[in-house]
């Protein structure tokens, strides 16, 4: 057993264990605790598999914004745990045979097919975030640019979803007014007479 | 020495235990959303692990754009969430049934 294997078996099954407290766990704010643990882990695996640019891009955008975006919501809703845990004994038997059937599809699968066994090893390999950059804005520039037109369609969709219209008596700034201002409303040029004989001591 | 099968058993155990979740949690609308997020982890795992056996950077070029995707979706899903819940005060997914007939 290589430390390699090791440090891999000790992450997948910190990932297992984490992804099914996600799928059991009564208190949702647990299970999205659960989810951070996961994706962690699988950050780790990942970093195994030689693309650190994809790990930390994990940590950074899925579990520093997207999880965090998740606990704030179930933070803030008031959930009623009793009323949603009703029906857990009852669907479990079928959700454990479906898990069950879906796995040895896939495992005969991946039994079935060999591959040649170990990594292409690169010479003089390049740095991973560098090789995503030389790909990134060459090759695919064109999903790059769709990518960033879909991130700005969903931050408008959640703020036109989310903004409620103002209460009357909040104090606010009215931006059309501020940029319709012209010079003379703000600035008033005073004659004041020069003083002559006062003397200064 | 680790081989391509380790990778693609340990996707396909995420994404069964993300689809058995769906199914566990039909109620629960915060605890679904999070089981979509396992099972484009399942598939995230399985395109890395693609991309470094075959000496490919697609694949990890597609996880990037998985990742934007889905940083987007579970953004809307949520303030679709909290607008629901401001509504219904309930994300209980039987009470959200107010078609007739």
């Amino acid at each position: 057993m290589t430390v390699e294997k090791f440090i891999f078996y000790f992450f997948a099954l910190i990932l297992i264990v984490a992804a099914g407290r996600v799928i059991t766990a009564r208190n949702p704010v647990h299970a999205a605790l659960f989810l951070v643990l996961a994706f962690f882990s699988s950050a780790a695996i990942w970093l195994l598999l030689h693309a650190e640019f994809l790990a930390i891009a994990l940590i950074l955008v899925y579990v520093g914004a997207v999880m965090v975006l998740f606990l704030f919501v179930v933070m803030m809703l008031d959930i009623n745990i009793a009323v949603i845990k009703e029906g857990f004994a009852r669907y479990a038997p079928v959700s454990f045979i479906v898990g069950v059937i879906i796995f040895v599809q896939m495992a005969m699968v991946v039994g079935y097919w060999q591959h040649e066994g170990a990594a292409p090893e690169v010479e003089n390999a390049i740095p991973n975030t560098e090789a995503l950059g030389q790909v990134l804005y060459t090759t695919y520039v064109y999903p790059f640019e769709i990518a960033a037109v879909i991130l700005l369609v969903a931050m408008i969709a959640a703020i036109a979803l989310t903004m409620r219209p103002p209460r009357a008596d909040t104090k606010r700034q009215d931006i059309d007014q501020q940029v319709r201002v012209k010079a003379a409303d703000r600035v008033k040029l005073v004659d004041v007479p020069v003083e002559t004989d006062k003397k200064v001591n | 020495m680790l081989v391509l099968s380790d990778f693609l058993i340990l996707g396909a155990v995420l994404f069964c235990l993300s689809a058995a979740g769906i199914f566990l949690n039909r109620k629960n609308l915060i605890v679904l959303l999070m089981c979509i997020e396992l099972m484009l982890l399942a598939v995230n795992m399985n395109f890395i692990a693609f991309s470094h056996f075959n000496g490919d950077i697609a694949g990890q070029v597609f996880v990037f754009f998985i990742l934007t995707v889905a940083a987007a979706e579970a953004a809307i899903g949520l303030a679709i969430l909290v607008v629901l819940f401001r509504n219904k005060q309930t994300i209980n997914v039987d009470d959200l049934n107010t078609m007739k007939g």
